[in-house]
């Protein structure tokens, strides 16, 4: 067993686990912290791919700044406190019902599909310099426009919540 | 011939003038705009009809033309829709006849109308109806024809319902309304049919469809002559002549009539050769249907009281003579059957002159006495002498006696009864005998007789000038059309036909007249009437019949409220309220049940709708594995 | 140097996170929770992008730039429903979304 595999079963484990802790705690600060951890983990998938940059990307964007921005809006919003409702037994069941059974069918399409036996070819690190090309290139394969229009996305929705958690006048 | 198309367009312009800016401007301008244009289109129109009847004839016929014509709706190659003008003999004797009477009504009505609230209004409708009425009669094919007919039956309700706080008024328009546009639905059915199997609209379709039609075209004309006799207040469709009189007196004179109730004799004229070739027995429905419609009215006429009431059913009954007229040709040559067509066109020509003269001088005698019963008049002969005069003219010239224009005609159309069967001749002759009976009846009850004792808080005066002006003229002209070579301009075939008179019927005609008269005057012009109230005593029955005009109206009452609305209107009414009603009252409740039932199902709650979708997923994608 | 994960591996741990998030979706009532729920889900489905460029197509970047566009996409969801939620807590004091009834009716 290589270094690479102990390290992605611990991950894999680690996203399981604290996936199901996640939605499952009663306590939205702990969700959050939980969150906080698989987002991590997912960061290390992604480095475990090859793909340090996206891992990079994940750690800061995610697990930098989103969980800030969780763990400050549940402290204003004052719902750091229990969250045990009752939810109806009925739909509990459908629920469950529901979840599980998308899980098995999910599971029963993957593991019956064959996927070709070899296994993702190897841990090489993706160059930053090919993202980088790839960014801001004009040509085919290269991603020039969606990125100029998530930068115009990402300043629109900026503008947009500062006007909406503006206090009115 | 180019300038025809003032004619049409000058009474538009002036009826958009007027309508659009009337309220702004001062009575005096909206009659000026009104006459004067009128006055132009007067002109042309003798100008047309000196240029028509002048021109050099081709094969003894003169040559028509169409100056104008657009293709305004087309159908199929041959069938379509045209708006033009179109001269002929009628139709241009109808524009001159049209355009005198307009013009006489025009400045008659200065006087008349004078200080009446809606002057201007009155002068718009007059040039609409004059623009309609000039429209239907130069009209180049039959649909053009019908579009102008409308146009002229919507003025006629307008100008009827002019005094619109009258409630007599306002029922009165309608009712002439909806009686003409009730025997159009006729008309247009005729039209549809005759467009159909003829492939076109124009007057003269091709041999081969008329060979084709067949026995369709009788029916067709069938049809389109019951919109002429709605039109022309024909038996059974006359009840709305007498209660249009509630419009103005000069109104009556101009549309009820001499020119609008005409349309539906212009109507047979204009297919006369079709009627003459192909539908001769319908030819002779018309003219039975004529004879009636004669009688009927006339008998009603000696029996009422109000002036314009007679002269309504004086017209219906002269409207009749024309028909009957029309009736009795059995050929196109005037001197074998067809001397009618001539005869009746003639008649048409001198009764709208001495008719619009007689109901200008009753205008003039109600616009003295403020009404319109004969009670209310008598001895007026002293007060109004031109009127007096005038009217007498008229009387002379209604009932036949030479050498006024009436008798000329008339003994024409006698003529062709009488070749065509004596029956209707002898028939034709007692009516014309009526007819001077009952209009000296109305003379002498206007101007002999008893001075009515309400002159001395209101003593009666002449009209002013501008009434009486219109009066002298139109006198004028019934004294000498007779003379004018009527034949010469239009006849049956049109080639020129003298008018030469029959001695025998002109004799038997005049001495009938005479007797007429005489017996009126042995019972009216007396100042107290000791023999018309014995009689009217003695057949009280009949009296009454007659002044309720024969209980037409009742009749009709009964058959539209009793049985129409009773036995076809309730049980449809019944129908669509039980029926229709219900189903959509169903739809509508079911729509709302369903509403019902689904909306818990719009909770507005996320995670039931992302459920409901999840669950739509996953059982999709076990269908996909399944399938 | 070969690694020998199958990448039916890492699918499984997608899903697993993936219907973890909509267990949370369709149980949580806090606002917040609910947006918790579906970070899951999204990550999920940017774990799958970048799978499977890596085993499909690995000289190429298409699911590798969809997984950083996602993560954006994320960022920018988050801001914008972060600041709704405060402005509803701000103005009915509330953030459960049986209470959240306004728009109704």
């Amino acid at each position: 067993m290589s270094l690479f595999e102990i390290a992605f079963y611990v991950v894999a484990i680690c996203i399981i686990v604290f996936s199901v802790m996640a939605v499952t705690t009663s306590s939205i600060l702990r969700s959050a912290t939980y969150l906080l951890f698989v987002l991590l983990s997912t960061g290390g998938v992604y480095a475990i791919l090859g793909y340090t940059f996206l891992s990079a990307v994940q750690l800061m964007v995610y697990a930098g700044g989103i969980i800030v921005l969780y763990v400050f809006s549940i402290l204003l919003t004052r719902s750091s406190g229990t969250m045990k409702y009752r939810v109806g037994k009925g739909k509990m069941t459908s629920v469950l019902i529901t979840t599980i059974v998308g899980m098995a069918l999910v599971m029963f399409i993957l593991t019956t599909n064959n996927f070709a036996h070899n296994i993702i070819p190897q841990g090489i690190e993706l160059p930053v310099k090919q993202i980088g090309h790839a960014l801001i290139g004009t040509e085919k394969y290269q991603f020039v426009l969606p990125f100029e229009v998530l930068s115009v996305l990402l300043l629109a929705s900026m503008i947009g919540s500062i006007m909406i958690a503006r206090r009115k006048r | 011939m180019d300038y025809t198309i003032f004619i049409l367009a000058l009474p538009l312009m002036s009826f958009l003038l007027l309508a659009l800016a009337g309220m702004k401007m001062s009575h005096k301008m909206a009659g000026t705009i009104g006459t004067l244009s009128l006055g132009t289109v007067t002109a042309l129109s003798y100008i047309t009809a000196f240029k028509f009847f002048g021109a050099e004839r081709i094969d003894g016929v003169l040559p028509t033309s169409t100056p104008w014509n657009f293709l305004w709706l087309p159908f199929t190659e041959s069938l379509h829709i045209d708006m033009g003008i179109f001269l002929d003999p009628i139709s241009v004797m109808m524009l001159v006849v049209i355009s005198t009477v307009s013009l006489m009504v025009h400045i008659y009505s200065f006087g008349y109308m004078k200080g009446e609230k809606g002057f201007q209004r009155y002068y718009a409708f007059l040039s609409l109806f004059t623009f309609s009425m000039l429209g239907l009669v130069v009209a180049t094919n039959i649909f053009q024809m019908y579009v102008f007919w409308e146009l002229v039956g919507v003025s006629s309700y307008l100008l009827i319902g002019f005094y619109y706080t009258k409630p007599e008024a306002i029922a009165a328009s309608k009712k002439a309304f909806i009686v003409t546009r009730f025997a159009d639905l006729g008309f247009l059915i005729g039209i549809l049919i005759y467009g159909y199997y003829m492939q076109t609209f124009t007057f003269t379709p091709s041999e081969e469809q008329l060979m084709k039609a067949g026995m369709v075209l009788p029916w067709a004309l069938g049809l389109m002559f019951i919109g002429g006799a709605g039109k022309s207040a024909m038996f059974p469709l006359h009840i709305w002549l007498p209660d249009a009189m509630e419009g103005p007196t000069p109104v009556s004179a101009l549309i009820h009539a001499a020119t609008m109730v005409v349309a539906g004799v212009y109507l047979v004229a204009r297919m006369f050769p079709l009627f003459i070739g192909f539908a001769p027995n319908t030819l002779h429905i018309v003219a039975y249907v004529g004879v009636f419609t004669a009688f009927y009215a006339a008998s009603v006429a000696c029996a009422q009281s109000d002036i314009k009431r007679v002269l309504a059913f004086s017209t219906i009954s002269q409207i009749g003579f024309m028909m009957v007229a029309l009736g009795v040709c059995t050929a196109t040559n005037p001197h074998e059957g067809g001397l009618g067509y001539m005869a009746s066109m003639f008649h048409l020509f001198t009764h709208a002159m001495f008719k619009a003269l007689l109901f200008l001088g009753a205008g003039c005698v109600i616009h003295a006495v403020h009404s319109n019963e004969m009670s209310a008049m008598g001895g007026l002969r002293k007060y109004m002498p031109i009127t007096h005069i005038t009217f007498l003219i008229a009387c002379l010239a209604i009932s036949g006696i030479p050498p006024f224009s009436g008798f000329f005609s008339k003994d024409e159309i006698l003529t062709a009864c009488f070749s065509f069967s004596p029956v209707i001749g002898w028939m034709m002759t007692i009516i014309a005998g009526m007819t001077s009976f009952y209009m000296f009846r109305v003379y002498y009850g206007i101007f002999w007789g008893k001075t009515n004792e309400n002159y001395e808080h209101h003593i009666p005066h002449e009209s002013p000038i501008a009434m009486t002006l219109p009066l002298m003229i139109l006198a004028g002209i019934t004294v000498v059309a007779g003379f004018i070579p009527f034949g010469h301009f239009v006849s049956s075939n049109s080639e020129i036909y003298d008018i030469h008179l029959d001695t025998q019927v002109a004799v038997t005609s005049i001495i009938v007249a005479v007797l007429s008269i005489c017996l009126a005057t042995w019972m009216y012009a007396r100042p107290t009437q000791p023999v018309a109230d014995m009689l009217q005593k003695k057949f009280s029955c009949l009296h009454r019949a007659a002044y309720k005009r024969f209980y037409m109206d009742e009749l009709w009452l009964f058959v539209t409220k009793k049985v129409i609305f009773r036995c076809i209107s309730t049980p449809l009414a019944w129908f669509d309220r039980h029926v229709i009603d219900q189903f959509m009252n169903f739809m509508a409740w079911a729509t709302n049940a369903a509403g019902e039932t689904a909306q818990p199902i719009q909770s507005g709650k996320i995670q039931s709708y992302t459920m409901w979708f999840l669950g739509g997923i996953i059982t999709l994608t076990v269908i996909l594995l399944l399938h | 140097m070969e690694i020998e994960i199958h990448v039916i591996h890492y699918l499984i741990i997608s899903t697993v996170m993936m219907f973890c998030g909509i267990y949370g979706f369709f149980t949580r009532k806090n606002l917040l929770a609910l947006l918790i729920s579906a970070e899951l889900m999204l990550n999920a489905t940017n774990i799958n992008f970048a799978v499977f460029n890596r085993y499909l197509f690995p000289d190429q970047l298409e699911g590798h730039f969809f997984s950083l566009f996602g993560i954006a996409i994320a960022a920018a969801e988050t801001a914008v429903a972060i600041a709704i939620i405060i402005n509803v807590y701000r103005n009915i004091n509330k953030v459960l979304t049986d209470d959240i009834s306004e728009l109704k009716n």
